[in-house]
């Protein structure tokens, strides 16, 4: 089973499109796709690292303006304003993380919470270059002089990145730095005992997923043509955390399940206007009271397998 | 000096607002350990049923009353729902739970009450007292006094009466808590309505300065919880001198900085803390036992 994975992930991604009538089915797969990106990442840090951001929209957010300010406004080509956000993204988080993962108790939480209102409180009043409050549009993303655009075509970007990311995710996990991740999952003080260096791992996957946000920022983006500072909402950030606790903690498959659950409820409560948040709470409610090890986890401990 | 006087005044009262909110956390971390992310929820309940109360006609007393016990009700139903049949999960998944039940509240309110901003009458008039060249507004007096009140109630609380010592032998150590008879179930369902109150007591006093609509909670509740840390989470004094301290730094630099850049400030400040003193103000130290 373990093994099939891949190529079953990567058979399903190859054979949607035959299932898929229209654009819009094409729009809600991609944006499957780019949340269950993001939730890998993020399940890697609340599943393993024990630890919550509830800022990784501000993540996002980053990626998606240094996507559209930086070709807009200072003329770099879109590939490098993605590898500039996600890299200030990435040091953003090291530089945030650092102080705190020294400490105990869940101080990640608040200042990641913080981190994602200050982002959005930044983009909102530069408006001189984001476009303040109404957003701004994104120049298309081009490579080898080929523009990418419709759907179609971004169907297979964002299919290669998750299989990508999956791939990536599943080999970290069978790497030492992926052990040394179980071992401190199992039990933080017996992974220190057999010298994990817990604040410097768990930095290292904060800084990881913080990345992949500010990549998937960036490519959305693009992919949707505009971008306004309601990306980098607080709202947002729970969504991501609510698709985690719905798939399952530390379970790769977990992830993908749970965003693509939880990015088509949006669709089904379109129409309810602010029931959607009350869904949202009620989901994490439930889940961590009645199932708090998530679908896959539970589904696969239920029959005999084990992730 | 008078313009200094001016900031410091609108500081030291949203500052009172934000130590009740500090309390708030404090006492459901002490007990728990939880951090309640629901907390800026409660200052939002109490302000919103105050106002829907108020504009129903019921008298000022009645609708304090009603705005004060419902949000404490709201917080022994959190507890009872769904702190409490999670008992045994880990931290994560209780602040989880919390937050889930911050967007419940939240959205519940927004569908009942609508996406408005509402304001509430002054309790004792509009006519602002000079000082200094700086006008007081009378409801600044009333949030610093009730405020200061409540303070010394709950110190009175803690130090004087059984339930308050053990909440507190609680918050010390469970275990014995538990082996010398102590109920810790009801610690935490007390714990919940007393955090919630002081909550709700904020909120109250702080809408008729700053109006209060829906979505009013995730702001206060944090700037409540950046208070608590930087006073050192776990301390009740650390709590009021925090609360103050955040809303006199954020009044002042929205006064000479940059008023866009007020409510980032708070967040600067958490940074700030976390990076030079991260056992806040107060704070004790504390070595992990295993």
């Amino acid at each position: 089973m373990k093994r099939l994975a891949m190529p079953l992930l990567a058979l399903i991604l190859l054979l949607l499109p035959l299932l898929l009538p229209n654009s819009y089915y094409y729009d809600l797969v991609i944006r499957m796709a780019i949340n269950a990106v993001i939730v890998l990442g993020l399940n890697l840090l609340i599943g393993f690292a024990g630890q919550i951001s509830l800022g990784h929209a501000g993540f996002f957010g980053i990626g998606a303006y240094a996507s559209a300010v930086l070709p807009t406004h200072f003329g770099w080509h879109p590939l490098a304003a993605m590898a500039a956000g996600a890299l200030a993204t990435a040091l953003l988080a090291a530089l945030v993380a650092k102080p705190i993962f020294r400490l105990h108790g869940h101080y990640l939480a608040m200042a990641t919470l913080g981190l994602g209102i200050i982002i959005a409180i930044v983009i909102r009043n530069e408006g001189m270059y984001t476009g303040g409050p109404d957003g701004m549009p994104v120049p298309p993303l081009e490579i080898f002089g080929y523009e990418i655009s419709g759907e179609r075509n971004w169907y297979w970007v964002f299919a290669a990145n998750l299989l990508l990311s999956v791939w990536l995710c599943r080999n970290l996990m069978d790497s030492p730095f992926g052990r040394a991740l179980r071992a401190l999952h199992g039990s933080e003080v017996a992974a220190q005992v057999v010298g994990v260096d817990l604040a410097r791992y768990k930095m290292a996957i904060f800084v990881f997923s913080a990345f992949f946000a500010s990549i998937m920022g960036s490519l959305s983006a693009h992919y949707i043509g505009f971008v306004t500072p309601n990306v980098a909402d607080f709202f947002h950030s729970i969504e991501l955390v609510t698709m985690v606790v719905v798939g399952g903690m530390a379970s790769v498959f977990g992830s993908l399940v749970g965003a693509v659950l939880l990015t088509a409820l949006p669709q089904a409560l379109v129409s309810f206007d602010g029931w959607e948040t009350v869904a949202f709470g009620a989901i994490l409610m439930l889940f961590m009271i009645f199932l708090p090890r998530g679908l896959v986890p539970t589904l696969a401990a239920r029959f005999g397998r084990g992730e | 000096m008078a313009q200094f006087l001016q900031f410091l005044f609108s500081g030291v009262t949203v500052g009172a607002g934000y130590a009740l909110a500090a309390l708030g956390f404090t006492l459901i971390y002490n007990a728990s350990n939880v951090i309640n992310f629901a907390q800026g929820e409660f200052i939002m309940l109490g302000g919103v049923v105050m106002v829907i109360f108020i504009h129903a006609g019921l008298p000022l007393p009645v609708a304090l009353a009603l705005a004060i016990v419902l949000p404490a009700g709201v917080g022994i139903l959190i507890e009872k729902l769904a702190i409490q049949p999670a008992k045994g999960a880990d931290v994560v998944s209780l602040i989880i739970i919390t937050i889930g039940a911050s967007l419940l509240i939240r959205g519940l309110v927004q569908i009942w009450f609508g996406k408005g901003t509402h304001g509430l009458e002054p309790f004792s008039g509009h006519a602002p007292i000079s000082v200094g060249g700086a006008s007081l507004q009378p409801q600044s007096l009333w949030v610093l006094g009730v405020t200061a009140l409540v303070v010394v109630a709950l110190w009175l609380f803690f130090s004087r009466t059984v339930i308050g010592k053990a909440i507190r032998a609680t918050s010390c150590n469970p275990l014995a808590a538990q082996l010398v008879g102590i109920d810790i179930q009801r610690v935490l369902l007390i714990s919940y309505a007393l955090s919630a109150a002081l909550g709700a007591v904020g909120g109250i006093l702080l809408t008729p300065l700053t109006m209060t609509s829906y979505d009013v909670g995730i702001m206060l509740g944090l700037k409540g919880f950046v208070a608590a840390v930087v006073g050192g989470l776990g301390s009740g004094l650390g709590a009021v001198i925090g609360g103050l301290l955040v809303g006199v730094i954020e009044a002042m630099s929205a006064g000479y900085l940059s008023s866009a850049y007020k409510d980032a400030v708070p967040f600067v400040l958490i940074f700030v803390i976390l990076f030079f003193m991260p056992r806040g103000l107060m704070g004790a130290k504390v070595t992990e036992r295993v």
